[in-house]
């Protein structure tokens, strides 16, 4: 293995039995205080130059990975190492170098910039932050680059955010995160906000910036066929808990978790010639408030067992490199693909 | 399929007073929905979908600020066809809610906070049909365990936000099924949804059709929900219709350019994790209303674009046989250039 190689393969981002629980209630009457488990135990690791793909439904704590792997909110308890460093409980002073290095892109571009700044200003601000301005004319230089890299055109630095499309707002806000060169980048459904045929543009783009800045990405959606097409592996959540984790393709054909199953069936597919029998799941996801004893997916999971409210069953390996958190491994879990 | 229509629109127009002139929002629209069917309206921001509808629940505001012309005609109680845009408001406060009923895509905003759910049915109850409190109330768990409410006599005393979102959208729907309709217009009800109570939600839409053969007219950018659940598809651009066909012809060849970008734009479930390479996107951006290209209001952004002929004169929606429209003038050559 060459050196290169040996670099591609080493993680950029390890999480190790991450936990963030918010608490709630009352704070004058402890007995009523609760926490909500929003992550509960997760652990992952991201290699560098890839795509992974984090899918789950609202309230499955999808958000709340993306924000503590970048250390915005602390976590309870766990691991996050980022480059080998262990950065679970540096400071925001020790944090500060690291901030250049990764990035978030917000998934609404209308709430995200400051629609009282210019598309220079919002995009410059990270250097300012990061002390790298250097001078107005190597900052205008950066933002003419930082813009051009997305597929705007320098006159656009003099614009509002209220000048622009949606597109065009969401590729500044890829702009503002890809000034400092970052090696790591959060995409929080960055495209759920666009019209269709926007969201090919700037997913396209993605890839692109990924190829050609060698960047990592931590790709949240909860759009299976995007997520489907730009990750290289896909990481399935249900109720704070990771319960699968595959290559894309191995995911698609191969699911090992009931719910993969389910929430892939429930994807429609924009073909009137494909008549799938749907596997319809019933009732809502848990209130993570009270979350069910064992399997957190018991509840909705058709193929339950008395069993599975006994523990939690552990991420384990199911094939090489795919990882899935069910005991049933009796049962022939249906592909929502096949195979051409 | 050779129904009457209980809905007829036609050369439906919508402008919008706006600074320094008047905004067409919705231009030339004509279509018809027979009992029973669902006719899907696919669009993009700002491509008159919405503003259709609105405008046949006649929610849009009044003159001067907002100039409605065209006709629509909704098949009565008695069969006799109501005018909907020239009756007055007091017989329209009968019609609407009652013939021709409407559920949004927010469920969260579009129910009242205040007021517990058992009263928000029984109101919409008895605002069209005269019964006693108590039996509205009936009826109102009759049509919460239609929609499949667990528990639905307690859930009366329950308040919105007790409620999950996919919970919530099943109440709009027991409240706009509460009279029969005969029309049921529902404007991307499942888009603030995650995907598997959206399955569920399809799912309940389709059995309360079969049951009840009101037409439906589903406004979704969504295409596999266009492929999942319409029979007949209405795509709109830049506020007029752009091409009309039947689900699976339209989806097996598109006439219209944009239909086909459209389609294609979208990335296919079955070749995820194939590193299909670039999404075939559409470039450019959603036309701005206020300044509409010349001629096709698509031609910025096709790639058939011919110079002279597409910018020139703006294209008529043109019969092409089986009973399907298409609004472009090169549709012919095109359909021949892709076949050969």
């Amino acid at each position: 293995m060459s050196a290169a190689q040996e670099q591609q393969r080493t993680p950029i981002l390890e999480v190790e039995d991450l936990r963030k629980w918010f608490p709630v209630g009352n704070a004058l009457l402890p007995r009523n205080r609760r926490q909500v488990k929003a992550l509960d135990g997760v652990s992952f690791s991201i290699r560098r130059g890839e795509i992974l793909g984090l899918v789950g439904e609202s309230g499955s704590g999808k958000t709340t990975i993306g924000r503590t792997v970048l250390r915005l909110v602390p976590p309870t308890s766990g691991r996050i190492r980022f480059d080998g460093q262990d950065i679970t409980h540096l400071s925001r002073r020790e944090l500060r170098p690291l901030r250049k290095r990764m990035q978030l892109v917000f998934q609404d571009p209308f709430a995200s910039l400051n629609p009282r700044m210019t598309v220079e200003r919002i995009v410059s601000t990270p250097l300012l932050i990061h002390g790298m301005e250097g001078g107005a004319a190597a900052r205008r230089a950066k933002v003419e680059e930082a813009l051009r890299l997305v597929g705007l055109l320098p006159h656009h630095a003099a614009r509002y955010p209220h000048e622009l499309s949606g597109g065009q707002r969401q590729r500044v806000g890829i702009a503002r995160a890809l000034i400092t060169r970052p090696e790591f980048l959060v995409a929080d459904e960055p495209v759920s906000a666009l019209d269709v045929s926007i969201q090919a543009q700037v997913v396209n783009l993605l890839v692109e910036l990924k190829e050609l800045l060698g960047l990592t990405i931590l790709f949240i959606a909860h759009d299976l066929a995007v997520v489907g097409h730009i990750s290289d592996r896909i990481a399935v959540m249900y109720l704070g808990r990771l319960v699968e984790i595959a290559e894309t393709r191995e995911l698609f054909l191969n699911p090992r978790h009931p719910y993969t199953e389910a929430l892939f069936s429930a994807a429609p597919i924009p073909d009137p010639e494909v008549r799938r029998s749907r596997i319809i799941l019933a009732g809502d996801i848990p209130s993570p408030l009270d979350p069910p004893s064992g399997c957190p997916f018991r509840t909705r999971c058709r193929y339950a067992l008395p069993a599975c409210a006994q523990d939690v069953p552990p991420l384990r390996e199911v094939a090489p490199g795919h990882l899935a958190a069910c005991i049933r491994d009796d049962i022939q879990l249906r592909s929502s693909v096949t195979e051409t | 399929m050779s129904a009457p229509p209980v809905l007829e629109v036609e050369n439906l127009a919508v402008r919008f007073r706006a600074e320094g002139g008047e905004v067409a929002a919705v231009s030339d629209v004509s279509f018809s929905v027979r009992r029973g069917e669902t006719l899907a309206v696919v669009g993009e921001s700002g491509s008159g979908k919405s503003v259709t509808s609105l405008a046949l629940m006649r929610l849009l505001p009044k003159p001067p600020a907002c100039h409605i012309s065209g006709e629509a005609r909704l098949a009565g109680q008695d069969g006799r066809m109501l005018d909907l845009l020239r009756l007055p408001e007091t017989e329209m406060r009968a019609v609407r809610g009652n013939r021709i009923a409407m559920i949004f895509q927010e469920p969260m905003t579009s129910l009242n906070p205040v007021k517990t759910i058992g009263r928000q049915i029984t109101e919409a109850i008895r605002l069209h049909r005269p019964m006693s409190r108590a039996a509205a109330e009936e009826e109102a768990v009759r049509l919460l365990d239609l929609v499949g409410i667990p528990a639905p006599r307690q859930r009366l005393t329950s308040y919105p936000h007790h409620l999950s979102g996919g919970m919530r959208q099943r109440v709009m729907i027991a409240i706009a099924l509460s009279c029969e309709p005969a029309v049921l217009i529902a404007d991307e009800p499942t888009t603030a949804l995650d995907v598997t109570i959206q399955a569920q939600i399809l799912d309940l839409l389709r059995r309360l059709q079969q049951m009840s053969g009101m037409a439906v007219i589903f406004i979704t950018h969504n295409l596999g929900v266009v492929a999942e659940i319409a029979d007949r598809v209405l795509v709109m651009y830049a506020g007029r219709v752009v091409e009309q066909a039947d689900v699976r012809p339209l989806f097996a060849r598109p006439l219209m350019p944009y239909t086909t970008g459209l389609l294609r734009s979208v990335p296919r479930l079955d070749l995820a994790g194939r590193r299909a390479g670039a999404l075939p996107a559409i470039p450019g951006n959603v036309p701005d209303p206020r300044h509409p290209p010349t001629g096709c209001a698509f031609h910025p952004r096709c790639e058939h674009f011919q110079p002279g002929r597409c910018d020139a004169a703006a294209p008529a929606l043109e019969q092409v046989g089986d009973g399907r429209t298409v609004r472009c003038l090169r549709w012919r050559e095109i359909s021949l250039e892709t076949a050969a």
